[in-house]
């Protein structure tokens, strides 16, 4: 171990032993760099049809083939990650800003408020949320904006869980204590002791609530109830790529594979982060 | 445990009475009315549906109706399929729904419990990386993708399976089955891992050990009880999951099932169908994580009393 050993420091040293959850850093980086810069590096048009040319295969123009509408398959890809990784980071901070503010509040003040706080959870997890969402896309139309609150609107209540236990388990601890009998307030005990130290276990929980939320929208866009076109998403590509895969392979395989890929580094550098930062749940 | 059923219940019913109503009011609230389409009715006749359907009563009598009838299980006429009654299309689409996600369950049980228990008896070797890095796959690829790729790969290329269908031929089951269950294979897999490894490493395994017992009575018997709690509490909620999960498999394989009406009915605006078949659902999804909080209650005394 270096000569610095803050929490932080060691865990950023025990994440970097962990060589696949760097090397999904990198890959996710690398692929939200790609999202960002689309407009620049996209080789051709993502809406442009080309009814003359159709659905051919890889080839030197088109690296990924083009659909049947005669895309280019690689810009509709770059474009869909914006909308992917989009829908996945606002829906996750839509998620952390319920789960993590309802969470604190009743971990911090327990007693009554707390039960009946987790009780609402509790019973919300009971309800068939997917249900629900389906239900208000198809009532209030597909808006990408809705998207967002509905999918966020569902995937608080873990977070809320997760906080609540850590927060209550803080308030017990002898520094809390400490602190409280040199008279310090609510509001700076808050700030100064306790949201430190649950930074950390924010920061695991969003990001493996991300692949969630991803898998979601592509569910939804799969079912035709998400991004509308001739914007795409992954999931929109997919169901594309599923309704030509006997003829056009392609259309579903690169889609597919790449949607793969994106949730497989999230969840290993999500898994890293929870060892780094928590080497006790290991 | 007859007092935590109680309990239970007693939150169950307005929770559910709370679902039908937002549900009721949500699909209201809808812009334009079911028999808005391309097609121009007649305004006597459009008068005339409405009668039908009873929309033309205030909306609270409507409410109260609709209440009343769907406590005796009647969720009244579908929109679009004239003739034909919401509880009838549910009560035809449930039993496949219902025989799917068994054989779902069912192979995801088996597979995940039989991958999770190895890999933790045998932690850190190739028999706990391999079923732990498949069981990633599955929890990353998602139901329709892994579908169609079966479906490609099993029902087109090689031709050994029926690529869609339910009891019309022999082995048309079994992609779909496999679809589902997939993913919580994957998730059954590494919680009963993650379970059995902190089990084993209790002293009361430790007892059994020095007893004599056998590895696997010891495996098999002891640590299983305690290994396995977190995979029962995943249960209930894997079921709801399920649910979502058939609205894909059900749509890709073309089984006449309840996730394939819904999606239907929210395509086709079948507003009583969607009315009858969300309030459905979640009186199916309360139910089962009934019975996944019985089933933990019986298996962890600790849980009883709390």
């Amino acid at each position: 171990m270096e000569a610095s050993n803050s929490i932080w420091a060691e865990s950023l040293y025990r994440l970097k032993q962990n060589k696949l959850a760097v090397i999904s850093g990198f890959v996710l980086v690398f692929l939200i760099v790609l999202a960002v810069c689309a407009p620049l590096i996209a080789p051709h048009s993502y809406s442009y049809q080309n009814l003359e040319l159709g659905a051919v295969a890889p080839n030197a123009t088109y690296w990924l083939g083009t659909d049947t509408l005669g895309r280019d398959q690689l810009s509709r890809i770059l474009y869909g990650a914006r909308v992917s990784l989009l829908v996945g980071f606002v829906a996750t901070a839509v998620a952390l800003i319920i789960g993590v503010s309802w969470g604190i509040v009743a971990g911090f003040f327990g007693g009554r408020i707390d039960a009946t706080m987790m009780r609402v959870v509790d019973v919300l997890y009971g309800l068939p949320f997917i249900i629900f969402i389906i239900l208000l896309m198809v009532i209030f139309g597909r808006n990408i904006w809705l998207l967002f609150i509905a999918i966020g609107a569902v995937e608080w209540l873990t977070m809320a869980r997760i906080v609540r236990g850590q927060v209550l388990t803080l308030r017990n601890q002898e520094f809390v204590l400490a602190s409280q009998a040199l008279g310090i307030g609510n509001i700076s005990l808050f700030f100064r002791h306790i949201l430190p130290n649950i930074l950390g276990t924010i920061a695991v929980y969003a990001t493996l609530t991300i692949p969630q939320v991803m898998l979601l929208e592509a569910f939804l866009s799969f079912l035709g109830l998400g991004v509308q076109p001739p914007m795409s998403s992954w999931g929109t590509l997919i169901r594309y790529g599923v309704e030509s895969m006997e003829e056009f392979p392609w259309m579903l395989i690169f889609p597919g594979l790449i949607f793969t890929v994106t949730l497989f580094c999230l969840n290993f550098f999500g898994d890293g982060l929870r060892d780094a930062l928590d080497p006790k749940s290991n | 445990m007859l007092n935590l059923i109680l309990r239970r219940l007693l939150v169950a019913i307005p929770v559910l009475v709370i679902v039908a109503s937002i549900t009721f009011f949500l699909v209201r609230l809808a812009p334009g009315g079911p028999f808005d389409s391309e097609k121009v009715v007649s305004p006597q006749v459009l008068k005339n549906l409405n009668e039908v359907y009873n929309l033309n009563a205030p909306v609270s009598e409507q409410y109260f109706d609709y209440m009343v009838n769907a406590l005796q299980g009647d969720f009244g006429p579908s929109f679009r399929y004239p003739g034909r009654s919401v509880s009838e299309m549910i009560l035809t689409g449930l039993p496949v729904t219902l025989e799917l996600a068994m054989y779902a369950v069912l192979f995801a049980t088996i597979l995940g419990l039989i991958a999770g228990i190895t890999a933790a008896v045998k932690k850190n070797t190739f028999l706990d990386y391999f079923p732990m890095a498949i069981a990633m796959l599955g929890i990353c690829m998602p139901t329709f993708l892994l579908g169609p790729l079966l479906l490609l790969l099993f029902g087109i290329e090689l031709e050994l399976l029926p690529v869609s269908g339910w009891d019309d031929l022999p082995g048309d089951k079994v992609l779909p089955a496999i679809t589902l269950g997939a993913a919580y294979a994957a998730y059954i897999a590494r919680l009963a891992r993650g379970g059995m490894l902190e089990t084993l490493n209790q002293d009361y395994i430790r007892t059994a050990r020095a007893k004599g017992l056998s590895e696997f009575k010891v495996v098999m018997v002891h640590a299983v009880r305690g290994g396995l709690i977190p995979v029962i509490a995943f249960m209930g909620p894997a079921i709801a999951g399920l649910i979502g999960g058939s609205f894909v498999v059900e749509t890709i394989f073309q089984i006449p099932g309840l996730g394939r009406f819904y999606v239907e009915a929210a395509f086709n605006r079948d507003y009583t169908m969607i009315l009858g078949t969300t309030i459905f659902f979640s009186a199916l999804i309360i139910f089962f994580n009934l019975l996944s909080d019985i089933a933990i209650a019986l298996f962890n005394p600790q849980a009883r009393s709390s």
